[in-house]
């Protein structure tokens, strides 16, 4: 690595491009960050050699000169909009409500939905490849910021008060004076005043305001990072826990993602809905007479929570041990632990039991015995008052017919189906039939007797999502670091004005990031009473 | 070249590749993380996570670890899915012979009505254990997605081979034979 030796007597890094004491502009690399002959400096990093761009040996360096640059972050940012917005276009494969999305986006969207899904957009969000691009924005963010932070760190505390001619000449502010009575201690006091910290050497002075402000797009960064760590420790289940638990009225059930620690138990799940001629909904009585249907008002959940005592493995049974009873609506999340329970959806009237009777085949007023069927654990057999004892032959919780044989599809009792066999009192050969809701099939035509239903209790299921979320802290304070650094680099600028005493009078230079006005503004209220004429915006003058 | 500045490339490749290091490193966490979701069931090569669950109709219950030395086979089914009542006589044809082998097969119930495993049990003439999981903690535990969904343990305890989907007699014993342990 070559090193540069300035005039005035300051090792400068390779790649430097104005001298980091003095600020004379390395004559071969002027053109490096576009300091031309006639042009006015160009201020980026101060001059700060980015070893980035000179040093590069290894296939390490390569890579980190790679996400070093701004160029290829932008890059980065620009794909992953296009890539997010392309994602909006169609609904990701996790809202189109359970159907297969090999031939769901085909079906619904034609040729522009078979691309869509065969080209992966349909799962983009959890895709690897968009993770890959968000991670690489993140390293480019991290890389890009140390290897402009301490070069420009370094450059700003090695700054003389004593200033190169050219770097003088060459500020956007610059002015010269002819006179011999400047009154530089007055100049030093106005300075003071208005809160810039003076330096001075030989006579050169440096009057510096608001440098960290300089900082502030570093901060952002940091703010960033620590965002982005916040989203990746939502994979570890100790930091982030996002799952769903149905539990049906009366039902004790584990509690996903609590690692079989906790148990619920849902002692009621209510719905209410709005009533027009409630008195207390009388103001929203238009409202709900132009909308058809009930609309609902609360759903609750009013639950028991339960946390297992002994040590076991899975499946073995739990003793529980109460430890919270309350109540999830809507918004308002029933907690205990790290954990919250959010009323997230419901199923309506799940049977529960079924009431029969038994009659005889074409007289329904009879009745010779009535049995009532828990669903959740029906009996093998139910023996009656009357003598008659009924074998349950087969239950089909949500019956349906499959190739002609009935069938169930779940475990669930949503259309429960039985296949009864009646035993009249005394008899030995049963009499078969089948019963279900809208079906009732004496399977003999010669059966005497028939079962009736005569009555059904339902219960509700709840759907409750499990929420642990550690990283919400994290994530905050992220954002929080994020507009500190925002704040800092907006509402601040980074001010200098440099003072360089000539043999027939003074020459004075500006330089800030933005408000180049507010500067000029500064520098006239300084130099008053100093005999220092006010300096030109060069770059206004050439326009 | 000076010793200072050698010394300084040495500190900054070291810096360098610390720093890169550990950002590939999160970034493979994050993807591995991420799809390991989708997995429908625990990895091959993984030790089986134990459980204990009830043997169907008796008050006996079955646990995994006790079972260590015999190679496994962990059946998750219910009454409702078809293609698990299609592998359940290869099952029963098999049990017999590899029991003796040293092979035993666990058949875990996801029904919720007793009635209906034992209607179905007695129909099928099934004498391997049928394990209840009522609660599906087991099937939680050990990520379970579709049914039928098996797991075949071999007797180390560790996850020999993972098949989602029906299986046929002869795909059935191949797995059976690779957990078999050795004479």
């Amino acid at each position: 690595m070559k090193e540069i030796t300035c005039e005035c007597g300051h090792v400068n890094p390779e790649g430097t491009v104005l001298c980091e004491a003095c600020g004379k502009p390395v004559e071969q690399n002027q053109h490096i960050d576009g300091n031309e002959d006639k042009k006015l400096l160009n201020m980026r990093y101060d001059g700060s050699a980015r070893r980035s761009q000179t040093y590069n040996r290894t296939i390490v360096d390569k890579i980190w000169n790679f996400f070093s640059s701004v160029k290829v972050g932008v890059t980065l940012i620009f794909i992953t909009v296009v890539a997010s917005a392309i994602g909006t276009i169609f609904p990701q494969s996790v809202f189109i409500g359970g159907a297969d999305p090999a031939t769901h986006y085909k079906d619904q969207y034609g040729i522009a939905g078979q691309i869509y899904y065969q080209l992966g957009f349909h799962d983009l969000f959890s895709s690897w490849w968009y993770m890959l691009l968000i991670a690489m924005i993140g390293i480019s963010i991290v890389i890009a910021s140390i290897d402009r932070f301490f070069p420009l760190y370094k450059t700003l505390k090695r700054q003389k008060p004593k200033r190169h001619e050219l770097f003088m000449k060459k500020q956007r502010v610059f002015g010269e004076t002819t006179s011999d009575s400047i009154d530089y201690e007055t100049f030093k006091t106005n300075l003071k005043k208005r809160r810039f910290k003076v330096y001075e050497q030989d006579g050169h002075i440096l009057a510096e305001k608001n440098r960290f402000a300089r900082w502030g797009p570093y901060v952002n960064h940091i703010g960033l990072i620590i965002f982005l760590l916040g989203a990746i420790l939502r994979f570890i289940p100790a930091f982030y826990v996002d799952e769903h638990v149905w539990v049906r009225e009366g039902e004790t059930t584990l509690i996903h993602g609590t690692e079989g620690e906790y148990y619920i138990k849902n002692e009621s799940f209510t719905l209410e809905t709005y009533d027009k001629d409630n008195p207390e909904d009388a103001k929203f009585k238009e409202a709900i007479e132009n909308q058809d249907g009930a609309i609902p008002k609360t759903f609750r959940t009013d639950a028991v929570i339960y946390e297992r005592t002994n040590q076991g493995v899975a499946g073995a049974d739990p003793e529980l041990d109460t430890i919270k009873e309350g109540s999830a609506t809507l918004n308002n999340p029933l907690k205990f632990d790290d954990f919250a329970l959010y009323q997230a959806s419901y199923q309506l009237d799940e049977f529960s039991e079924m009431s029969f009777k038994i009659h005889d085949q074409d007289d329904e007023d009879t009745n010779y015995g009535e049995f009532t069927v828990d669903l959740t654990d029906p009996q093998s057999t139910y023996e009656l008052d009357g003598g008659f004892r009924i074998e349950v032959v087969n239950y089909f919780p949500e019956y349906e017919m499959q190739d002609g044989q009935p069938a169930s599809v779940s475990k669930y009792p949503k259309n429960p189906a039985f296949v009864f066999n009646l035993y009249p009192p005394g008899e030995e050969t049963p009499e078969t039939s089948f019963l279900g809701i809208g079906a009732n099939i004496g399977a003999g035509e010669d059966n005497q007797y028939k079962l009736g239903l005569t009555g059904f209790d339902t219960r509700d299921v709840t759907g409750l999502t499990v929420k642990k979320d550690h990283t919400l802290g994290i994530i905050s304070l992220g954002g929080a670091i994020f507009m500190i650094g925002v704040i800092q680099g907006m509402y601040w600028n980074h001010r200098r004005i440099w003072l360089q005493p000539r043999s027939d009078g003074a020459w004075i230079a500006g330089h800030t990031n933005k408000n180049w006005y507010a500067l000029r503004m500064e520098i006239e209220k300084s130099i008053e009473g100093t005999h220092i004429e006010a300096p030109q915006d060069q770059y206004e003058m050439k326009s | 070249m000076k010793e200072s500045t050698i010394r300084k490339k040495r500190k900054r490749l070291i810096f360098r590749t610390a720093m890169l290091a550990v950002m590939v490193g999160l970034v493979v966490f994050a993807l591995v993380a991420n799809g390991k979701d989708e997995q429908a069931v625990i990895a091959k090569g993984e030790k089986a996570p134990d459980f204990q669950l009830k043997k169907f109709g008796t008050d006996e219950t079955v646990q995994l670890s006790d079972l260590r030395g015999k190679g496994v086979m962990v059946n998750f089914w219910a009454t409702y899915c078809k293609p698990c009542k299609d592998e359940m006589p290869y099952m029963e044809e098999l049990y017999p012979e590899y029991k003796e082998k040293g092979v035993e097969i666990l058949a875990v119930n996801l029904d919720s009505t007793e009635l209906v495993v034992k209607n179905f049990v007695n129909e099928y003439n099934l004498t391997f254990p049928i394990l209840q999981d009522k609660n599906g903690e087991v099937m939680d535990l050990y990520n379970i997605g579709p049914i039928p969904s098996t797991l075949f343990i071999n007797p180390e305890g560790e996850i020999e081979e993972q098949v989602i989907g029906p299986l046929t007699l002869d795909k059935l014993e191949g797995h059976l034979q690779k957990i078999a342990p050795g004479e």
